[in-house]
């Protein structure tokens, strides 16, 4: 082949290489991610008649632990589970009804507020919210 | 593979008639001489421009313009979204490079005096899409809603505070509100993707084609030269340019990416070493230096005033140039060009070399 | 008939009505704000005018009760000879302070009337108290009620401008106890409210404004003040540190510094100067507490140190996972779900950390252990996430060799033009 076909093969060739090159990230961009929306400021939680009562789910909400309560009468209540103390993550005591840290023995009501122990501020109360059969929580405010 | 080209040619030319431009697109010239280097530039802008819409629009597809969400959009981008980090990335670098060189394209027509006549349109819409870009870059520069940019925005919309008369109406309008605040993040997003682009494409349009009807300018004195086609030629070596910059910025947005940083705080204090975006500090250093009153007028106003003569100066400079219109040397001009942007880099260097002079 | 002029009568004299009532009343109020004590006391200079001013912020005049509550007297007469009657008390002698309190304040009848919350052994436990026994004594020296509540100006303990707030009584405490000259004849060493200062509990009180930290009488106890004896300072401690009391109760420590006569808790972190625990008070550390007992290469002593390595070994672990995150978040790369499972492992420090209480390297090793395994988990997703960046980097060369590729064929291009241009058209 003479020169000039060579030098346009070698155009059209890295032309279509680079366009491939950038043609993977971009699909790849366009995929819808699979956490599907930006940082967490609502979580479904739990389903419906997923916790019995008088019983506690953990769960990640954002980057820290938090805590879905289902109190002994039925209500629901959800709270950071990062105890306020040195950040070990609390325990729910079932025959108490109370949020315990087995660190230093701190302890907190179902309000979050604390009964004992060396916890200096309470626990980050969230909202929950029953939706259908899903169980939200949120941030407040 | 020439009969391909006959085939959608013939299937072409009846039904778009595009043949006018394809004669005008192959016998178009331009002039190579010492100085013809400096004609890339614009393409290099445009290619630039480019890049932003492209990488613009894809970030679009995630970003949320609320204080609530900008932020967690932008961090989203960074790590969730598969390559969102060197959409993000591309686009902030890109947003700074482009302003560099729109500068030094704006500064190498104005050596070369292209302004005169018949191009002064060309040269007072290049002027008006200076502006418009800063403008881009100024209202996009708070969309991530961090720490840096709040700030930025609040010292930048002082400034236009300053300005007499209109200053105060004019900065609520801009803020959409008394301070920034979520009004002023929809309102710099409604700017910058729908405002500023539908601008920028009409003022851009208008100059293009006045670049390519009138042909590129020749410096003063420049006599017959060897000239090269437009299409293949010229576009080939632009099109070689844009290759290199974008390796370039993909380099740099690898081994460098773009921060989300904190985010906003407005109830937190100032922080120390605040300044808006490097393209802006030359006005920024130049406030801080300037004495706090000048003949019983207010420093500050007298430094605004200045800056908006010097820009309706620049912009004008194709009607304030006679000499250059007699197409005859004018020292004088290139002097106050000179002059002006030894004033920019001086001030410009002098933020970042001497950070705590001035008040 | 003449009915009606009657009726027009009577209602010209009903409108008469309350005036006349306001006017033979105003006695009575005139009495009922007239306070003799208050007005001659302020005409009159320094010690004598203190009370009267002090006295209009006091509590006990919300209550409604003024100065003949407490001094007796008239208050309704202007003549001082006729103020001061037979009821007159005048102002008790130091040493009577704590009766003249006492009369009201140790008498649930009366105190059920303003606020029947209040306690009302203050005075008895007084009496038990160091401050007490001195004054039983004959000693006045020792404090007195006025001394740490104020006189004329008494707030309740929960208004934060009393002397007796929490954060404000190591200054209450220290103008005796950290006066030298006070002190010495007494044998009682002064340095206490200094050290306190220094400790975490203050820290926590005074700058945090953390209320449910200790101050001195949550550990000495308020009017029944006195030093906690050897055996009661542990239990003192264990009010709010019980997990570390428990831990330390089964422990072989328990028993031993029982038969040796040595304070619990107050033998590794002070009394007044507690610092906040650190590693470094373990066997080999800087501040190392265990020696004071334990010679170095003994038994016990080895057990410290094994403990510490283990310690030691798990917080370099963390950090190092902590700095791989940090490493590949600086990268771009979201590590939410891994900094997640790092609290994991913090837990188990801190858990390990109390549990060095009870002396078990076994226990020990086994909450490290739990607390290792979310540590690998976490490196495992650091390490992954380093990956993503490094796949960062490799998918650059690969797009910059193209484009280089493609710059490359347009420069041959051009070449090729320049040396042989195209026909026209």
């Amino acid at each position: 082949m003479n020169r000039r076909r060579f030098v346009n093969l070698f155009l059209g060739g890295s032309f279509i290489g680079t366009a491939v090159s950038f043609l993977y990230p971009l699909v790849r961009y366009l995929i819808p991610p699979r956490q599907s929306e930006a940082a967490a400021k609502r979580i479904l939680a739990a389903k419906a008649g997923e916790l019995a009562p008088n019983s506690a789910k953990f769960f990640r909400f954002g980057s820290t632990a938090a805590v879905l309560v289902n109190t002994s009468d039925g209500q629901l209540r959800a709270f950071s589970a990062v105890c306020t103390h040195l950040t070990c993550t609390v325990r729910y005591e079932g025959d108490t009804g109370t949020l315990f840290c087995p660190c230093h023995n701190g302890r907190f009501d179902l309000a979050g507020n604390v009964i004992s122990g060396p916890p200096p501020r309470p626990l980050e109360a969230y909202e929950v919210e029953v939706s259908g059969g899903d169980i939200y929580v949120s941030r407040k405010g | 593979m020439s009969s391909w080209r006959k085939k959608i040619e013939g299937y072409i030319e009846p039904r778009f008639q595009v043949s006018a431009i394809r004669d005008f697109a192959r016998k178009k010239k331009v002039p190579e001489h010492r100085h013809s280097f400096w004609y890339f530039f614009g393409g290099i802008c445009l290619f630039l421009f480019l890049l932003q819409v492209v990488t613009g629009i894809l970030l679009l597809l995630y970003y949320t313009p609320s204080v609530d969400a900008a932020h967690e959009s932008v961090q989203f981008i960074m790590s969730q979204v598969k390559f969102g980090w060197l959409v993000r990335s591309v686009h902030s670098w890109t947003a700074n490079i482009l302003v560099g060189f729109l500068f030094i394209h704006m500064f190498s027509a104005f050596f070369l005096k292209a302004y005169r006549p018949p191009r002064e349109l060309t040269w007072i819409t290049g002027f008006l899409l200076l502006v418009l870009f800063l403008a881009f870059g100024f209202s996009g520069y708070l969309l991530p809603w961090n720490e840096l940019s709040f700030f930025a925005t609040r010292v930048g919309t002082d400034i236009a505070g300053v300005i007499p008369w209109v200053g105060k109406a004019l900065k609520t309008f801009i803020l959409g509100g008394p301070e920034v605040s979520g009004a002023t993040l929809t309102r710099f997003f409604w700017l910058h993707v729908a405002v500023l682009p539908a601008f920028a494409l009409l003022i851009m349009g208008v100059h293009i084609l006045l670049v390519q009807t009138l042909g590129m300018s020749k410096p003063i004195g420049t006599g017959e030269t060897k000239e090269i086609s437009f299409f293949p030629e010229f576009i080939l070596r632009d099109s070689l340019a844009w290759l290199l910059i974008l390796a370039a910025i993909g380099a740099i947005c690898v081994f460098l990416p773009w921060e989300a940083g904190p985010k906003a705080d407005p109830f937190a204090s100032t922080p120390l070493g605040i300044k808006p975006e490097w393209y802006f500090t030359f006005m920024f250093t130049t406030l801080k230096l300037v004495p706090a009153h000048i003949f019983s007028i207010e420093g500050e106003v007298l430094a605004v005033m200045g800056f908006l003569l010097g820009g309706l100066f620049l912009m004008f400079v194709p009607l304030l140039d006679r000499r250059a219109a007699r197409e005859k040397r004018s020292p004088v001009f290139t002097a106050i060009g000179l002059a002006v942007l030894v004033y920019i880099v001086l001030m410009t260097a002098l933020t970042y070399l001497a950070p705590n002079i001035g008040k | 008939m003449a009915l009606k002029p009657l009726l027009q009568e009577a209602n010209r004299l009903s409108r008469l009505a309350p005036a006349a009532l306001l006017i033979l009343a105003a006695p009575l109020f005139l009495s009922a704000q007239k306070n003799s004590c208050i007005e001659c006391h302020l005409a009159m200079d320094d010690a004598l005018k203190a009370p009267a001013e002090g006295f209009s912020g006091d509590v006990h005049k919300q209550f409604g009760l003024g100065c003949q509550d407490c001094h007796g007297g008239n208050p309704a007469q202007d003549d001082v000879e006729l103020a001061k009657d037979r009821s007159f008390k005048g102002s008790p002698q130091r040493a009577k302070i704590p009766e003249f309190c006492g009369s009201c304040h140790a008498n649930s009848e009366i105190m059920r009337r303003f606020n029947p919350n209040l306690r009302v052994d203050q005075l008895a436990l007084y009496w038990t108290s160091r401050h007490g026994q001195l004054l039983k004594k004959g000693d006045t020296n020792g404090a007195v009620c006025t001394d740490c509540h104020g006189v004329h100006g008494i707030q309740p303990a929960n208004f934060p401008k009393s002397p007796v707030f929490a954060w404000n009584i190591p200054q209450t405490c220290g103008r005796c106890h950290s006066n030298p000259d006070t002190m010495k004849a007494y044998g009682i060493p002064v340095q206490q409210v200094d050290d306190y200062k220094q400790s975490v509990h203050a820290r926590a009180l005074l700058e945090k404004k953390d209320l449910s930290a200790p101050v001195c009488n949550d550990c000495h106890g308020n009017h029944g003040a006195a030093p906690p004896e050897v055996t009661s300072i542990a239990f003192v401690c264990r009010q709010c540190h019980p997990s570390a009391g428990d831990l330390f109760s089964k422990s072989p420590h328990k028993e031993a510094f029982d038969s040796l006569g040595i304070s619990e808790c107050e033998v590794c972190h002070g009394n007044h100067r507690i610092s906040p625990p650190s590693d470094e008070l373990l066997a080999g550390g800087k501040q190392d507490v265990c020696i004071q007992c334990h010679e170095a290469g003994t038994g016990p002593h080895q057990t410290g140190l094994e403990i510490k390595k283990k310690i030691d070994d798990f917080v370099a672990s963390s950090e190092a996972a902590r700095s791989l995150l940090a490493a590949a978040e600086k990268r771009g790369v979201d590590v939410n779900e891994a900094q997640f499972k790092l609290q994991d492992a913090t837990t188990a420090l801190v858990l390990a950390r109390n549990l060095t209480h009870g002396l078990s390297a076994a226990e020990i090793a086994a909450g490290l252990d739990e607390g290792g395994k979310a540590l690998s988990e976490v490196k495992a997703r650091g390490e992954a996430a380093l990956q993503e960046a490094r796949f960062r980097r490799s998918g650059l060369v690969i797009a910059t060799v193209f484009i280089l590729l493609l710059a490359a064929a347009v420069f041959l291009k051009i070449r090729d033009l320049k040396t042989s241009p195209k026909r026209p058209g």
